[in-house]
């Protein structure tokens, strides 16, 4: 009897006197798969598609081109330049909006008072709408009316033209990015930093190591490993995502020097109305992403988990 | 190297809590001072103040002689192992040991990561550092992890690890916070051996905080008992458990707890227990507390000095003995334990003698016993007729 109930429990198994198929699993998990086919995967499958043929919004006929999209863009300089100045961004917003806010951290979970205020004080810049506020820095950094200019002035400084002098305009965008980001990341720090064991750094302070910086490097960075690698993760991928402070301030100008990827991504698409080229800049975009957090998933995996 | 350590009316507040209340104690070089306490008695606290790592309000310390009230926890010279073990989790064994040497050893550059090791003119500090933690590390037998991870370590390897960090700059002082109580029952048994093994070999004093009363009884040269911010009695173990000065440490010491008896003392200074006579005299007259131990009760028949009777209300057989919970017959209705062999147990059951009411009596020096205050009573003893009262002191039997 026992062998024989034993052999039909592949058919089926019996549950509160019913038998069951073990097929029905599937029919159970059918609405979450759907939802997640037609919400996430299969908008991006349509996406790569369409980079394979010459659609145009609102066109009712298009033609498969292969690959033809892809070395459009290989040979299109306008392509490389938003690029390149994407990076050029990234690199310059990643580690000093990181560095800032891990210094915030630090020296706002070290306060007796007021911890609270520079809290919600450096996390303002978060909850505030970017687009608003780059009219404020673009009041703040205008070349001829700018506080910023007329302090430089006044300090007998030459006065920068930062949304005019191409060389000057991805630097100006960095420090709007940096000012949006590095309170975000001052509040994960903060986090990080309430984890870290306080006998570890009574355990310092006896092995000998009582500077404010020995703490720092041989407790606080070490333990805050794995959140500064989710930090930067998150903030290069917000960063590569640039795009509303360009829309509103520079409009790619000027001669290109503010062309980034999501901007040119944007005027081909919705302005030039080029489906099809729109989503091969996509499919960068979205491969460059997705190696990103390739690269850092594993760093982090190996090196920063104890 | 080893040193004194004098703590002379230590006081602390936390805000409006008083958590010690002006602490004394001296420890001579070597010794081996446990300070043990319920949680929240302020021993941690003082063990803390000891490294430097909070300042006291008030009073002072000195090791070795000199004041070291100013100096931070590095010029202390002493070391501590935490009750987390709190090793650099990021660090492999060998760099946590080797992290006290290279704090003192290498200068702030050289201690950079990445950086420090292209310092120049620190090839031979780093040998004499690597030579030292391979040393420790076969001290305590842990030369085969040295390139691990804390994580990948167990609760003892880890406690060796922590020992090992502290010993490698042969400190003066070795301070301990409730190092063995993350370990297992039975890990904890044999760490305590090594823990004793370890001192007799270095030598070093140490300072021991624990909640234990068993680490405190077996490891100890002497056991300061902590209760509320103050020390209650500092005495060697035996001496602690057979010649307590207060209740308070009579109850703590000791397990099963000591039995405490209400008693009274006649005009003429004679105590009696629940309305008999026992050959007590104290120097005093009223209501007094009278401490039995539960291995000093045996199973009696009224002749014993002191007679307790009371009704069986629980057993617990601990293997060769056997714990009985009673019901005092007096009319505090208070229960009492007593601890009896297994033979005497069963002998008992078969006589069938469980369910009536059961008498047990105790020699008289075995009796402590404690005023309104809780302060010992020392028995009189120039009266003849009370039989032999000599105070001695009873062996100190510790429970497992």
């Amino acid at each position: 009897m026992a062998l024989s109930s034993a052999a039909r429990v592949p058919a089926g198994r019996r549950r509160l006197g019913a038998t069951i198929s073990p097929a029905v699993a599937y029919w159970f998990a059918v609405p979450s798969v759907i939802l997640l086919l037609g919400t996430l995967l299969l908008p991006i499958m349509v996406m790569i598609a369409m980079s394979f043929t010459d659609y145009e919004l609102g066109a009712l006929e298009f033609s498969f081109l292969g690959l033809d999209n892809y070395t459009t863009l290989w040979r299109d300089a306008g392509f490389w330049r938003a690029l390149l100045n994407t990076l050029y961004y990234v690199a310059l917003v990643v580690p000093a909006s990181v560095v800032i806010g891990l210094a915030l951290a630090v020296m706002v979970n070290g306060l007796r008072h007021g911890r609270g205020f520079y809290q919600v004080a450096f996390f303002l810049p978060v909850t505030s709408t970017l687009i608003a506020m780059a009219t404020v820095w673009k009041y703040l950094l205008h070349g001829t009316i700018g506080p910023v200019n007329h302090l430089l002035t006044t300090l007998g400084l030459p006065a920068l033209e930062f949304f005019g002098e191409p060389s000057l305009v991805m630097p100006a965008l960095a420090i709007i990015g940096v000012w949006s980001l590095a309170g975000f990341n001052m509040v994960l720090f903060s986090a990080g930093l309430t984890a870290i064991p306080q006998e570890l750094y009574e355990a310092a302070a006896v092995d000998g190591i009582d500077t404010p910086i020995g703490r720092f490097f041989t407790v606080t960075l070490p333990m805050l490993g794995p959140t500064t690698m989710f930090v930067i993760i998150t903030t290069s991928i917000t960063a590569f995502k640039v795009f509303d402070t360009v829309a509103v301030l520079t409009r790619g100008g000027p001669q290109g020097a503010s062309d980034v990827l999501l901007y040119v991504n944007y005027l081909e698409g919705f302005q030039y109305m080029r489906i099809g080229l729109a989503s091969a800049i996509t499919v960068v975009f979205l491969g460059i992403i997705l190696l990103l957090s390739l690269i850092q998933a594993k760093v982090l995996e190996r090196k920063v988990h104890y | 190297m080893t040193a004194t350590v004098s703590i002379s009316s230590i006081e602390k507040s936390f805000g409006a809590a008083r958590m010690l209340k002006g602490v004394s104690v001296d420890v001579a070089a070597g010794e081996f001072l446990t300070l043990v306490g319920p949680s929240g008695c302020g021993k941690s606290t003082l063990l803390r103040i000891l490294a430097g790592l909070i300042p006291q309000d008030g009073g002072s310390i000195h090791i070795d002689g000199a004041a070291v009230d100013h100096l931070p926890p590095r010029a202390r010279d002493v070391a501590m192992v935490f009750q987390s073990y709190a090793l650099y989790p990021h660090m492999s064994v060998h760099d946590n040991i080797a992290t006290p040497l290279k704090a003192r050893r290498l200068n702030s550059l050289a201690r950079l990561p990445v950086l420090g090791s292209l310092m120049p003119g620190q090839k031979t500090v780093r040998a004499g550092i690597d030579a030292a933690v391979k040393q420790v590390a076969a001290q305590v037998e842990i030369e085969a992890l040295l390139d691990r991870r804390p994580a990948q370590l167990s609760g003892g390897q880890r406690q060796r690890v922590a020992l090992a960090r502290a010993m490698v700059r042969q400190p003066r002082v070795f301070l301990m916070d409730e190092p063995l109580s993350n370990l297992d029952a039975r890990l904890r048994v044999h760490m305590r051996g090594e823990l004793s093994e370890l001192h007799r070999r270095l030598g070093a004093t140490f300072i021991y905080v624990t909640h234990d009363q068993v680490e405190a009884m077996t490891m100890s040269s002497r056991v300061a008992l902590m209760m509320d911010g103050e020390i209650v009695q500092v005495a060697p173990p035996a001496e602690i458990y057979s010649n307590p000065s207060d209740v308070r440490v009579a109850r703590f010491i000791g397990s099963p707890e000591i039995n405490l008896l209400p008693g009274r003392a006649d005009p003429r200074g004679y105590v009696t227990l629940a309305g008999r006579a026992t050959p007590l005299r104290v120097g005093m007259t009223g209501g007094l507390t009278i401490g039995l131990r539960p291995e000093t009760l045996a199973i009696g028949d009224g002749s014993s000095d002191i007679v307790v009777d009371g009704r069986l209300q629980r057993i617990e057989r601990l293997g060769h003995d056997v714990l009985l919970h009673m019901r005092h017959a007096g009319d505090d209705q208070r229960s009492f334990t007593a601890r009896v062999s297994a033979m005497d147990f069963d002998a008992l059951r078969m006589a069938g003698r469980l369910e009536a009411s059961l008498m047990f009596g105790a020699r008289a020096t075995a009796a402590l016993m404690f005023g309104a205050d809780g302060k010992r009573l020392m028995p009189l003893r120039d009266e003849p007729s009370a039989g032999n009262v000599t105070y001695t002191s009873s062996r100190a039997l510790m429970g497992a």
